[in-house]
């Protein structure tokens, strides 16, 4: 009921406004046309000139506002470059921004009909046009330039030595992948997933499998000032690896290996000492729509020293042990690959 | 190139079906039907483009309005969500699947619907037979055809919203394998197959209209109207016709090969899945193919959107401030720069799928190539109203906000188009605030532009000025304070396509500033309404024209009788003498020289 009564008021306020407009209207016409416009014009050339004011004010208002809610720093170094290159665009893209806007607003003012002036015929000049062809292709060649040093580099191979991470999406979770102590990830197929014990397909027959280790709530737990290689996988449909502390973002697409490297520059810790919040963490989230769970598709990504990287490396099983305890006495050393597989057979 | 004679035959072969026309002699009585509903008349088509499309808008604003409560308040309960949307909203908090149901259909309509449909539906209709002189359109039938598919495609869009499963909510690219797998989400059952459906008859739809606008132009133009003495009203629809044609069909094959996906077993996009809870036979497929298909349309999509509006915008600056457009041949050069690059740019919006890193690379220098044209057509903009006499009709204000938003908007397209940048802009807010602006919020204005402008030729009545300003301010304000500030939450990361950010350490601050933008978004909802409230009484009771020619323009449109009838002029066509943009003395203290007025002696033609 008190939805009707709402609609009513509107209609009657609308109606009401019709009105009033219409009225005005009827004066315009009795003070006559000429001078009606030129009226209008006053007053609408005039409210031009305040909008570009509040615009603008507007625009430093919204950034104050803004400022102290934006992100930390880049944290990788591909990061870095990206914010550089954001600050360079943002310079250009101002400038042209700020001067474009306020000739705009600047001629509504100014060239407003009044009713005196004589019209100008002034249909082209090609100097001009050649002008404003070139300067916007030159400024275009520089921002493709660093552009194009800037991409080049961060899909570029990956250095030697990085660390290898896959990182596999699914409705709507990730899964982490590590190597394990033979640095190698064994071979997937996805015809072998289920969800009781081999999330990702592994093959079990490479023998490389055997040691990696998964981390089924996908967090990726990355080492301050070494490269890492993320190999990005998805189960179902697409997702995106979205790390945006990192300034990086790769989908992830099912039948296809796609891969992204950078090297995180700050750990997680710093960044709770920079940025003063104890509960800082680098988020990794789904950035590709992927169905009703998409925006909780989230996965912590944690950056600590090698120290740190180690020792939690060593309190992690591998999945296939975890899953076949049977085979592993419990005194038994965390399996390295040859011994593991040497077991399995003598298990048998 | 007289089509006099086309042009006889065809006002005949109307007239022994009862035909009639406003003014002229033969004042059959014509039933209702033929007449408003199953029309041929060009001017009737395009009023039922714009009305359908003015519903569509209200449809897909509201729709918005919906999922920015969801967004501007997630710990609140609304009885009005419950209202319209049911069992999907229990007890006043929106399922996530239809908030994704309404983002996508939002979307669509308002890309597909709206401002392809509605605004070329409505001015290529309206603007090409009256400005080029011409008595109707070069196939009036297949014309009403075009209308009516689009209105099917319609109906099929809007059932969707009613069925138990839901619409489509996968977004308005409809990637697969979200698309095309059942499982993977309830809005991928039967509401994708009405999706498609009713995107490939608006495919028909728009191919009928975009090949009649094309002959239309080419064959149909009055005695003296050259190529290069068309307004650019023209020139802009006639490229916008030229995209469409050549890319529609891709986004067909696109919709046929899903649809084969999804009920025939084929495997165009699938390819080693595992999906609730068991693997799926497809294998060899690519998800990516897809993505270039639909790109392949979904780029000169941008433009076909954006021409009509930059067209109307070059006229109404023009006429209002009283000059010459400025560089009307850099203009037409520059539509051409645009329409040949806008289908070398479509992998800017797959920088992240994987693709060759040297492609991206190809892509990204092709993307910031089309800003230079497009810089062009501002700074040409720009020295047009430069010295200029302004009139600030409602029109003129909305032609200006245009320009702002166009130049607003464009730019953020060099963050975006430079593939290391958006490694980290895709998919967030920085995209959504990049596309409203220059696609959503400028098109509209261009538009509302057009509508201000034309509406006395299309009625023989004025919209109400001082609601028209009321309508400008707020929606200009409040596009501004809607957008703006998602660039920042963009930058910051915050993805698009969230149902909910509370849980996000990253993206939780932005809180009170979504309640803003909610707010803000109603705001100017509302204002929106009361445009369509004008519309509709200015139709019965806005102030008559008494001048057929009221904005003192040079086109041939404002030749005709206030109300033309169907063929338009009552007597011969006029002849055209010289271009569009005589805005100069002409002697007798005017300052305007329409385009069927003779070159005086020693004058001369531009
Ligand atoms: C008051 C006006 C509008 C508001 C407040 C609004 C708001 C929004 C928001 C917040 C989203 C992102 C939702 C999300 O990512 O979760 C969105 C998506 C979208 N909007 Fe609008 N919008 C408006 C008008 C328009 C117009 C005029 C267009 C026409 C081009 C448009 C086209 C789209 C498209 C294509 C999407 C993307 C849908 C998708 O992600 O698949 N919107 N809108
Ligand atoms: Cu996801
Ligand atoms: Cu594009």
């Amino acid at each position: 009921m008190s939805g009707l009564m709402l609609v009513f008021l509107v209609v009657l306020i609308f109606v009401v406004l019709y009105q009033v407009a219409r009225s005005s209207e009827m004066v315009a016409q009795i003070q006559g046309e000429q001078q009606f416009d030129k009226k209008r014009n006053k007053i609408l050339g005039f409210s031009m000139l305040i909008l570009m004011i509040a615009f603008f004010v507007g625009i430093v208002w919204c950034h104050e506002y803004m400022l102290p809610l934006m992100g930390p720093e880049a944290a990788s170094n591909h990061g870095v470059q990206y914010d550089f290159m954001f600050k360079v665009t943002l310079w250009v893209t101002g400038i042209v921004f700020v001067l474009t806007q306020v000739l705009l607003f600047w001629f509504c003012f100014k060239y407003q009909r009044n009713g005196d002036k004589a019209p100008v015929f002034f249909a082209h000049s090609n100097k001009l046009e050649l002008i404003w062809t070139t300067v916007p292709a030159i400024a275009m060649a520089v921002l493709v330039a660093i552009g194009l040093k800037a991409w080049f580099t961060m899909t570029g191979e990956a250095p030697k030595g990085a660390m290898q991470i896959e990182i596999v999406g699914k409705q709507f979770n990730w899964i982490s992948r590590y190597p394990g102590p033979d640095g190698e990830l064994g071979k997937k197929y996805f015809l072998n997933i289920n969800d009781k014990d081999n999330l990702l397909g592994q093959d079990w027959t490479d023998k490389r499998n055997m040691d990696d280790i998964i981390i089924p709530n996908g967090e990726l737990r990355l080492v301050k000032d070494v490269p890492v290689e993320l190999i990005i996988g998805s189960r179902d449909v697409i997702h995106d690896v979205g790390l945006s502390h990192f300034r990086m973002k790769m989908d992830a697409v099912p039948g296809i290996t796609s891969r992204i490297w950078f090297t995180p520059t700050i750990t997680t810790a710093e960044m709770k000492r920079k940025t003063g919040n104890e509960n800082f963490v680098y988020e990794l989230s789904c950035d590709q729509m992927c169905g009703k769970g998409h925006y909780s598709m989230r996965a912590v990504v944690v950056v600590e020293t090698q120290a740190e990287h180690d020792k939690w490396l060593k309190e992690q099983k591998s999945y296939y042990v975890q899953n076949h305890p049977e085979e592993f006495p419990a005194e038994a050393p965390i399996v390295a690959p040859v011994d593991s597989s040497k077991k399995i057979t003598m298990n048998k | 190139m007289s089509n006099e004679a086309a042009i006889h035959t065809d006002v005949h072969t109307h007239d022994s079906h009862g035909h009639h026309d406003d003014h002229a002699h033969h004042e059959h009585k014509q039933h209702f039907i033929t007449k408003y509903i199953f029309s041929q008349d060009h001017k009737i088509i395009s009023r039922q483009f714009l009305i359908t499309g003015i519903f569509w808008a209200i449809v897909g604003g509201l729709m918005s309005v919906f999922f920015r409560l969801q967004l501007g308040f997630p710990e609140q309960t609304f009885k009005v969500l419950t209202m319209f949307l049911g069992d999907w909203a229990h007890g006043g908090k929106m399922d996530p699947e239809m908030y994704y149901g309404l983002i996508t259909i939002h979307g669509t309509v308002l890309v597909f619907f709206v401002l392809t449909g509605g605004l070329s539906g409505t001015f290529a209709n309206f603007l090409i037979p009256l400005q080029i002189g011409a008595r109707d359109m070069a196939s009036p039938f297949l014309n009403m055809l075009s209308y009516w598919f689009f209105a099917i495609a319609g109906v099929i869009m809007f059932s969707s919203l009613f069925i138990t499963t839901g619409p489509a909510s996968g977004g308005w690219t409809t990637y697969p394998p979200l698309s095309a797998l059942k499982e993977a989400s309830m809005g991928s059952g039967l509401g994708m197959d009405l999706w498609l459906v009713s995107m490939a008859l608006f495919v028909v739809s728009s191919l009928l209209g975009g090949l009649n606008y094309i002959v239309t132009i080419l064959n149909m133009r009055t005695k003296g109207m050259s190529m290069t003495r068309l307004p650019l009203t023209i020139w802009a629809l006639l490229f916008t016709a030229i995209l469409g044609v050549l890319s529609f069909p891709v986004l067909l094959s696109a919709a046929v090969l899903l649809l084969f996906d999804r009920h025939a077993g084929t495997s165009f996009y699938l390819s080693e899945i595992y999906v609730a809870g068991k693997a799926l036979p497809n294998v060899g497929g690519s998800p990516i193919l897809y993505q270039h298909l639909f790109w392949f349309l979904g780029h000169p999509e941008v433009y076909i959107i954006m021409l009509p509006a930059m067209g109307m915008a070059s006229e109404i600056l023009a006429t209002h401030s009283r000059k010459p457009i400025f560089g009307y041949f850099a203009m037409i050069l520059s539509l051409i720069g645009i329409t040949l690059l806008a289908f070398l740019v479509w992998a800017h919006h797959m920088f992240v799928t994987g693709m060759s890193p040297f492609l991206g690379g190809v892509f990204v220098l092709l993307t910031l190539l089309i800003a230079i044209p497009s810089a062009v057509k501002v700074f040409n903009w720009l020295t047009t109203i430069w010295k200029g006499n302004i009139r600030f009709t409602v029109g003129m204000c909305f032609a200006l906000g245009f320009v702002s938003l166009f130049i607003s908007g464009g730019l953020t397209g060099l963050f975006l188009g430079n593939s290391a940048l958006d490694i980290h802009l895709h998919d967030t807010y920085f995209v959504v605030a990049h596309f409203h602006i220059v696609m959503g919020i400028s098109a509209f204005f261009g538009m509302f532009a057009g509508i201000y402008h034309w509406f006395p030729k299309m009625y023989g009545r004025f919209m109400n000025n001082t609601m028209g300003y009321i309508h400008f301010f707020i929606t200009f304000v409040g596009s501004y304070v809607i957008f703006w500030p998602m660039h920042y939450e963009g930058v910051a990361g915050m993805p698009r396509r969230y149902y909910d950010f509370s849980n996000w350490e990253s993206f939780k601050q932005f809180g009170e500033l979504n309640q803003m933008i909610s707010i803000a978004a109603i705001i100017v909802f509302i204002a929106q309404l009361f445009f369509v409230f004008n519309y509709f009484v200015s139709i019965w009771k806005g102030k008559k024209v008494t001048d057929p020619n009221p904005w003192q323009s040079n086109t041939l449109e404002w030749t005709t009788p206030i109300k033309p009838g169907h063929g338009n002029w009552d007597g011969e066509i006029p002849e055209v003498h010289r271009w569009a943009y005589d805005y100069k003395d002409d002697g007798n203290g005017g300052d305007f020289i329409p385009q069927h007025i003779p070159l005086k002696e020693g004058e001369e033609s531009h």
